[in-house]
């Protein structure tokens, strides 16, 4: 789904130039819930608004869902991203004057899906992370936890191939952190290729593969060991 | 192309950020509300000002004879001119062409007027029926003087309505005699003059019933006449020139001398006040063209501030697969929606407003200050116009920043 081969970045600091990424290969397949682990200034955002297609890369070469992916411009990046990419963010990132079923079904008006069945979509969506009662609430009428899940069935409502979720609890305590990575956990069951960006071990530990980042080279990539529940 | 969808996003961004759709929508308004209300006031100065010099038809010449000032050919200064009837058929004759209206007069004032127990004294004009246009003296009722009463030296008069108010009080004065100076005569119409109260005290009989009586019998006191109003100012002055000087030939005044012949052209007087027209018309256009930049300023700094405010809004957008075309097609949708609605609404309030308080400006020599419909139109699209170029530099702008670094911004 993901293959990265030789991934290079670097950011111009005044004449100087930060190297951020030096090399970096990772192939992540169809269904796999991947954690990137590291400290900050590792990598790890960088990586994933490579990967999110939200900023470019310099050198190497990335596909996507078997489309390599070189010299796009924002019309094209903006189409990939609608159709085959979710986010999730750190602080949610959520239109404070829409509600959340509004929320939920911008990006199906981005694909120009008629009005009622965007509605019907997001509604779906909501329902299942748990949060129909509150579609017609603004996202400062919910909690943290709240706000994280309808980002989370926003991220759904397109049905990407894959969801990215930038510290996706980050800013929540640990009781939602866990309804929430139970939320990705689910959608990974039902077959998405779910990529996390996390600082935290916990977090990490709930996935079945952790990649540790650590000045733009990959130091370990390995499965996680899961006492598998009844 | 009417896409339900896009406006229905665009109707939600409005209502939902009230305080950015009142900010904006408010310094259109006002700037178009202050536009039309100066504009306005401009109009009205200028119509009170046309108002003032209605008095008088705008293309009359008046030419007076007096006593020269200077010794000519041998005659000597002090010397009386008196105009004759030859000169009547002299000037009408030489300028034919230049002439609408002419009429000789005889003017004698201070005349007692009576009419059975009220009297008064008055200044009586005798004219040709010409004389009419030349005053925009105005008929209310009966006629004013026929060519026929002049043929048959008819003893009647057309009086002012004033001389009807002080001699008749509430009756008509139409049929009834009149007493000037001894001599009975009929009185056929009663006129208003735009000039005011002191052109509404004259009486007018006809020029034939005069001379003789009043006058030697080809003598006249002075012309009075109108130039073809499709001459230009400058052609009429050149025209009025040209009689002086051809009156001062054929008396044998010296060209130089100032009081022997003299001639008023209005056409002057309308040279001086199209000079203060332009005058008061570039204050209006450059009062008009300060709102506007005013209201093109303002609009630019709150485009800029919504954009601004907005990044992080289109990052998320850009991020959920909002094209930059989309982005900036959005930003400029509403701006335009906003700027055209407010502009007018402006334009309405403005509008009213100079009818509302229109009529009690007059006392400060605002007369029917208005509006032209496509001025107004002309500013409100000229913000529009302007709301959206300032809309679309930023909103391109942040289109095209990268959805990470609007995702960012704070």
């Amino acid at each position: 789904m993901i293959k990265i081969e030789n991934l290079q970045k670097s950011y111009p600091i005044g004449k100087d130039s930060l190297h951020v990424l030096k090399g970096l290969n990772l192939h992540i397949k169809e269904g796999e819930f991947v954690a990137i682990m590291g400290s900050s200034g590792s990598g790890k955002s960088t990586l994933l608004n490579i990967v999110g297609l939200l900023d470019s890369h310099d050198s190497g070469t990335y596909h996507l869902n078997g489309q390599l992916i070189e010299n796009l411009d924002e019309k094209k990046a903006a189409v990939l991203r609608n159709k085959f990419l979710g986010f999730i963010f750190q602080s949610f990132n959520l239109i404070t004057y829409k509600t959340a079923v509004e929320n939920v079904a911008l990006p199906l008006y981005y694909q120009g899906m008629g009005r009622a069945e965007r509605q019907k979509i997001a509604l779906k969506y909501l329902e299942k992370v748990g949060l129909k009662d509150r579609a017609n609430h603004l996202p400062n009428e919910l909690s943290g936890g709240e706000k994280q899940r309808v980002a989370v069935a926003r991220a759904l409502a397109t049905q990407p191939k894959v969801v990215l979720a930038d510290e996706p609890t980050g800013a929540l305590d640990s009781t939602t952190s866990n309804s929430v990575m139970e939320l990705l956990k689910d959608i990974n069951r039902e077959g998405m290729t779910v990529f996390v960006i996390t600082h935290e071990e916990d977090i990490a530990e709930q996935t079945d593969r952790i990649v540790r980042l650590k000045d733009g080279v990959i130091i370990s990539d390995e499965k996680v060991n899961k006492n598998v529940n009844a | 192309m009417f896409d339900l969808d896009r406006w229905q996003e665009i109707f939600q961004t409005i209502s939902k950020n009230k305080l950015r759709t009142a900010l904006s929508g408010f310094t259109i308004a006002f700037a178009i509300l202050l536009f039309t209300l100066l504009f306005g006031v401009g109009n009205g100065l200028k119509h009170t000002f046309e108002k003032q010099f209605a008095g008088d038809s705008q293309n009359s010449i008046y030419v007076f004879s007096g006593t020269t000032t200077k010794p000519y050919k041998g005659l000597q200064s002090g010397r009386q001119i008196q105009f004759r009837n030859d000169d009547s058929k002299f000037i009408n004759e030489k300028f034919d062409d230049k002439i609408q209206y002419f009429s000789p007069a005889i003017q004698r004032n201070n005349m007692q007027t009576i009419y059975k127990g009220e009297q008064n004294r008055y200044t009586v004009r005798a004219v040709y029926p010409d004389y009419q246009p030349l005053e925009s003296a105005v008929i209310q009722d009966g006629r004013f003087l026929s060519y026929l009463d002049i043929e048959k030296k008819a003893k009647v008069v057309a009086i002012g309505r004033l001389v009807e108010e002080d001699l008749f009080g509430s009756l008509s004065a139409v049929g009834k005699n009149i007493n000037i100076e001894g001599i009975s005569y009929k009185v056929v119409g009663v006129f208003n003059d735009p000039g005011g109260d002191n052109d509404e005290r004259f009486i007018y009989t006809p020029f034939t019933t005069f001379q003789g009586m009043y006058k030697p019998n080809d003598e006249i006191d002075r012309f009075g006449m109108t130039f073809n109003p499709t001459l230009t100012v400058d052609e009429a002055l050149a025209f009025s020139n040209l009689l002086t000087k051809v009156l001062k030939e054929k008396h044998n005044v010296d060209p130089r001398d100032q009081g022997a012949i003299r001639v008023r052209n209005y056409a002057e007087g309308t040279k001086n006040v199209q000079g203060f027209m332009m005058v008061l018309n570039i204050i209006i256009l450059f009062i008009g063209i300060g709102t506007l930049v005013a209201g093109i300023i303002g609009i630019s700094n709150i485009m800029v501030y919504i954009v601004k405010e907005r990044t992080k809004e289109l990052g998320i957008r850009k991020a959920l697969g909002a094209t930059p075309k989309s982005i900036v097609g959005m930003i400029m949708m509403e701006s335009i929606f906003i700027t055209a609605l407010a502009g007018y609404s402006g334009l309405l309030i403005g509008i009213f407003t100079l009818k509302a308080i229109g009529s009690s400006l007059e006392k400060y020599f605002i007369l029917n200050p208005s509006v032209e419909t496509y001025v107004v139109v002309g500013a409100t699209i000229v913000l529009v116009i302007a709301g959206t170029i300032a809309g679309y530099v930023p909103a391109k702008r942040a289109a095209s920043i990268k959805p990470i670094v609007a995702l960012n911004d704070q």
